[in-house]
């Protein structure tokens, strides 16, 4: 009986596997770096530990540390989550040495499968297919063997490549993993990525949870994930159920793992790899199974035994993981403050979200926010409801991908189901924005700052000209609001359709062509979030007044008081010069004065040597710009 | 109660506060409220096409020609100047309408509210002969120069302006120098001045930069000197140019005239702003209560209650209960002289004591009851609100005998000595020695507004022409000559004709003996605002010092 669990990870994952603790009636301790010290995921545990550092080498890969945090804490087991540990056999294995519970597979079964390399073989002896690239003609694909997240992975399309691609390879893999050991396996175009869930109990019960489907990625990373994988051929997936089965048990394996695989587009299966551990993914799993994943991990930690069957999925679910990240400027990762987060909830909706308001999303860690999931009886209602779920979504903060998910979810191709692995790569670029949309919601930001700022709403008795306030939109495109409120209601410069019903500081209600519709305002610094039925628009409120311009002072070359000249810089006369650049010093009152150039351009004299004595406006050196008028000093 | 027209006085439901809730007759439905409302609506037309005249300034070609050189409007850089959807008040938008110089005197004043700072703003209009100052201009600078001192309100001149229109110079020349006393003034008694200068401001101009606490100019822009290249070479010889006499960038780096140099007219307008900011400007009157509940009557049936024609009485509480906070008013003496209202009300928060002409007529009691009333609010320092419907004290044997000269004088004593803030509204007739006790333009309220629908003059325009034929055919008998009755005729069409043109609204804004006409519906906004620039100032009533009151 496990009585206290260290959850070795943070965010979503930690949340998660503390949550079922707490309907399990397990005490929980979290760990944290300096950067996670207000981290939900340390507010909801019982009792937690800090690691030293902020960067996850020094905190949450830290074995010892986190060893010594369970010992400390009082846990007799430890959950690595996923990522960091995780897939560690010696982390599995010092914390077994440590008289604690390690909620996964044995260790050896982690080192097995850590190396693919390895795995493959044992995979090939088992009888599951495995991509073989010894003699296969390009196109290949080279691949690190301790790698993951598609770190080292490279595509060579000519054989004649082939060597400089693996040496380069090795050295990638080497200086990312500490390993350099690589393989080849030929490349299947137009692959999809299916992986199958399985879970096995220390008495030889091995269940296979039905497939996913994670084809949707961004550079090697799953974006979205659904279960069942939509379009399979029965055979196909019959097999993959069967390939999972025999992996599993010719391991050996024991916890959760999942065996992930590519089908290629005539539905040939290849084993790609097995996860010795929790995947991101795993609650569209929960969804249509019933189960809970972490209390079976748990529960086959305490050596209970799984039924003989496993529960028959029913429906349909599908994940998407919201990143704070720019899809538009090459997945940038988006940092600063989630002033706010909030999600639809509902029936059939599944939030797992490491943040909360308020949360600072930081360099260090991965830009998940949360994973949102969505399920129904088919494929469809899941993929709407996702997309409601996602387009409703309150996120105030850095730049997210939702806009790319909701886009995905109702692109025909990914609707139609089976899309391959290159399909994000194959996306057209986001439309322009509606700019009748943007329009609106800038005249609803500006209306709810009217709100806030006078009661009187810009009022005149000579009524000359609107008031005007101007936003930028992501794109970097303006949009001016400029209205007048009278007593006979709102007019607004191109909104000739629109009445104002109502407006507050966070609420602006409007009359759109007979038509009402609600936007929700909120205001961070510049910041404004417009939220509406019609979508979510991120605005940055235009400063009314430009900034202040920095000036160079032309005239800074006479003495600006009397005094004596300390030092002249290595300069002469007919020397390039840059503005700000120091030319000499004076001293006058015990103070040292510095004399800088005023624009950048030639010294053409200099009137000044150390020890001269100077009166004031005395001229010092002459700076001709560079643009032939010259700055007379 | 009894004695009121169309409004009854309702003990309030909770009575605790004895105050009244005065219901208001139902107009709208009332004879002749539509005639009222096309009236106004029409009068309002009028007044709408005047202002977009003064806004028009120069005319579209002037205008032009000013933003092709990159320049703001006068109005624009106000609009830049005041906080985001903060109301402006400008003032004496009519200027020298009717004169020989175009609406608007080449100047937009008004109250406006800048970092928080409710300010006097005046800004020449460049588009109008190059902003230069015409007889109007002066009158409307110096009103709202006298708008800042004794409200105590922070002056911030947005200047440019070529100086006096020189062919009427002998109107400005010599009463001209009150620009430059009154800034030096303000400055003495602490009220901060500000000066930004976007263009010329030269010659005599040249000391309202010289005279303000804080200078901004704009690079390039602002020429600020006393004489330009060519009478400096008349009068020494000197070779010399705009810049080096009298540029913004000279100024601010050699002779310190301008303590603050912008690189273009918007960064003076933000530099502008963090000078009021920095100002610190408390007000000193009491703060307003808060969260004051608006009237429960809709301002728009302020349209219905002044009939076209002003021989027809109207209850000025229609007026009162449209602009009174909760539209409470407790009436002070409702039995006693009931041709002129007194009580108090609200408005915005603010307390003020209301005295509004019901009948038309002052007779010896109103007069005496006015009195009273002043000096009550000044004992309470309750700024006083005096809606105007007078056609003067009531003349007469029994009325003489009854001594309503010792009355009239005992309301005007009060007036002209009371020292709490006035307000005057113009609503319907404000003739002869009434509108003096009702605090006329004479008696300096800090404010007075004309609705559309008022009429002032010494009496009305047909009792003027008849006194005047009276006069006539008096003076032709003595002399025993005929009178021609023919050219009597004439003559009093005639004269009834001007005296009505010159009562009008439009023509006494025109010579500033207002601050503007407004709106009827927009009387309680206007109000909120005077009210609030009035707390500028402390608000004190006078202790005594009133003069001998004629028992």
């Amino acid at each position: 009986m496990i009585g206290t669990v260290l959850v070795a990870n943070r965010g979503e994952i930690a949340r998660r596997v503390m949550r079922i603790c707490r309907e399990m009636g397990i005490g929980t301790v979290a760990v944290y770096s300096g950067a996670d010290a207000d981290a939900p995921h340390v507010r909801e545990a019982d009792s937690a530990v800090r690691l030293p550092g902020d960067a996850p080498a020094d905190s949450y890969l830290r074995g010892d540390a986190i060893v010594a945090a369970a010992l400390a804490a009082g846990a007799d087991a430890v959950h690595p989550g996923y990522g960091f540990l995780s897939e560690n056999a010696e982390f599995a294995a010092a914390v077994l040495a440590a008289g604690l519970v390690w909620i996964g597979p044995p260790p050896r079964v982690v080192a097995a499968m850590g190396s693919k390399t390895r795995a493959k073989r044992l995979m090939a002896q088992a009888g599951v297919p495995v991509l073989d690239g010894t003699g296969a003609a390009a196109p290949l694909l080279v691949k690190a063997s301790a790698g993951g997240g598609g770190r080292g992975m490279r595509i060579v399309r000519e054989l004649a490549d082939l060597e400089a691609q693996l040496a380069a390879a090795r050295a990638e893999a080497q200086a990312a993993f500490g390993d350099g050991e690589v393989f080849v396996e030929p490349y299947v175009e137009d692959g999809r990525h299916v992986e199958v869930q399985i879970l096995a109990d220390v008495h030889g019960t091995v269940w296979t949870l039905g497939t996913r489907d994670c084809s949707v990625q961004r550079r090697h990373q799953k974006v979205i994930e659904e279960t069942p994988a939509p379009g399979l051929r029965d055979l196909t997936e019959r097999q993959l159920l069967e390939y999972a089965d025999a992996a599993a048990r010719a391991v050996g394996y024991v916890g959760a793992g999942t065996v992930e695989f590519l089908v290629g587009a005539d539905g040939s299966a290849y084993f790609l790899e097995m996860n010795t551990r929790l995947q991101v993914e795993h609650p569209v799993t929960e969804l249509v199974t019933g189960l809970d994943l972490v209390r079976e991990q748990i529960r086959i930690a305490e050596g209970r035994r799984l039924p003989e069957r496993p529960p028959v999925p029913h429906g349909h679910a599908v994940e998407a993981r919201l990143y704070a990240e720019d899809p538009a400027h090459e997945w940038r990762p988006g940092t600063g403050v989630l002033h706010r987060f909030a999600l639809p909830a509902g029936p059939g909706l599944r939030v797992d979200s490491g943040v909360a308001d308020g949360s600072v999303i930081g360099v260090h860690y991965d830009a998940m926010l949360a994973k949102v999931a969505a399920y129904a009886d088919t494929r469809e209602e899941a993929l709407r409801l996702l997309a409601y779920a996602l387009r409703r979504a309150v996120l105030h903060g850095p730049v997210t991908n939702r806009d790319l998910l909701v886009r995905v979810l109702g692109d025909p191709r990914f609707v139609a189901g089976g899309v391959p692995t290159s399909y994000l790569e194959g996306l057209p670029p986001a439309p322009a924005p509606d700019g009748g949309a943007l329009r609106l919601a800038a005249l609803a930001a500006a209306l709810a700052d009217a709100a806030g700022r006078h009661p009187a709403g810009g009022w005149r008795n000579v009524p000359s000209q609107p008031q005007v306030k101007r936003f930028r939109a992501a794109d970097g495109g303006e949009y001016e609001a400029r209205y007048r409120l009278t007593r006979d209601g709102l007019a607004a410069d191109d909104h000739p359709r629109v009445a104002l019903v109502s407006s507050a500081p966070d609420r602006v209600v409007l009359d759109v062509g007979g038509v009402r519709r609600e936007f929700a305002v909120a205001r961070y610094g510049e910041a404004v979030f417009v939220d509406s039925a019609a979508g979510a628009v991120a605005l940055t409120a235009v400063p009314r007044f430009p900034p202040p311009v920095g000036r160079t002072a032309p005239g800074s070359l006479l003495a600006p008081m009397p005094g004596t000249v300390v030092r002249v810089a290595g300069v002469a006369v007919g020397d390039r010069v840059t503005a700000g650049q120091p030319l000499l010093w004076l001293e006058a009152m015990k103070m040292e004065h510095r004399v800088t150039a005023p624009a950048d351009g030639t010294l053409t004299a200099l009137h000044a040597e150390p020890g001269w004595q100077v009166e004031v406006g005395a001229v010092l050196a002459v700076v001709s710009a560079a643009a032939a008028e010259s700055a007379q000093a | 109660m009894t004695g009121t027209q169309g409004a009854q006085g309702i003990d309030g439901a909770d009575g605790t506060q004895g105050t009244q809730d005065v219901d208001s007759a139902d107009r709208t439905d009332g004879t002749g409220a539509g005639e009222r409302r096309r009236a106004v609506l029409e009068r309002l037309a009028e007044l709408a096409a005047e202002h977009e005249r003064a806004i028009a300034g120069g005319g579209p070609k002037y205008v032009r020609r000013h933003r092709e050189r990159g320049k703001l409007l006068a109005r624009e850089r106000i609009e830049l100047l005041v906080d985001e959807d903060s109301p402006f008040l400008e003032l004496s938008a009519l200027a020298a309408w009717g004169s020989d110089y175009p609406v608007g005197a080449s100047m937009v004043t008004g109250i406006g509210v800048i970092e928080g700072t409710e300010c006097v703003i005046t800004a020449n209009d460049p588009t109008v002969r190059g902003g230069a100052s015409n007889p109007w201009t002066l009158r409307k600078a110096l009103r709202a120069n006298e708008i800042a001192r004794v409200n105590r309100l922070p002056l911030v001149s947005l200047v440019e302006s070529g100086g006096a229109d020189l062919p009427s110079q002998k109107e400005i020349f010599i009463p001209g120098g009150a620009l430059f006393r009154d800034l030096t003034r303000l400055s003495a008694e602490g009220v901060p001045t500000v000066a930004v200068v976007f263009g010329n401001s030269t010659a005599g101009g040249a000391y309202i930069p010289g005279m303000s606490d804080h200078v901004i100019m704009v690079e390039g822009r602002s020429k600020v000197f006393l004489g330009g290249p060519p009478l400096v070479r008349m009068a020494t010889g000197e070779e010399s140019d705009d810049e080096s006499l009298g540029g913004a960038d000279m100024h601010a780096r050699v002779s310190g005239l301008a303590d603050y140099f912008a690189a273009d007219e918007q960064d003076a307008l933000r530099t502008a702003r963090r000078v009021v900011a920095r100002l610190s400007w408390r007000k000193a009157g009491p703060a307003p209560r808060a969260c004051p509940a608006p009237p429960r009557y809709d301002e728009d049936g302020l349209l219905d209650i002044v009939p076209a024609d002003l021989r027809e009485p109207f209850d000025p509480r229609e007026v009162i209960v449209r602009i009174a906070d909760d539209s409470q008013f407790d009436e002070f003496k409702p039995l006693y002289g009931p041709s002129l209202v007194t009580g108090w009300a609200q408005v915005h928060g603010y307390p003020v004591g209301v005295l509004a002409n019901a009948q038309g007529v002052l007779f010896s009691a109103e007069s005496q009851k006015a009195a009273q009333f002043i000096q009550l609010a000044n004992q309470r320092d309750i700024p006083l609100l005096f809606l105007h419907n007078t056609t003067g004290y009531m003349v007469g044997r029994e009325y003489e005998q009854g001594g309503i000269i010792k009355h009239g004088a005992m309301m005007i004593n009060a007036v002209a000595n009371s020292r709490v803030p006035h307000i005057s509204l113009l609503l319907g007739a404000s003739y002869g020695a009434g509108h003096y006790g009702m605090c006329g333009r004479a008696f300096d309220p800090r404010f007075l507004f004309a609705w559309p629908t008022a009429k002032s003059a010494v009496m009305g325009a047909a009792q003027l022409a008849g006194v005047l034929s009276i006069v006539a055919r008096q003076s032709a008998a003595a002399r025993g000559l005929p009178y021609d009755e023919e050219a009597d005729g004439a003559l009093r069409a005639a004269v009834e004709a001007q005296i009505e043109a010159e009562s009008l609204p439009l023509f006494l804004s025109g010579r500033l003996y207002d601050d503007g006409v407004i709106d009827p519906r927009d009387t309680r906004t206007v109000l909120g605002i005077c009210l609030s620039a009035v707390h500028s100032a402390p608000v004190e009533g006078a202790r005594g010092g009133f003069g001998v009151f004629r028992m």
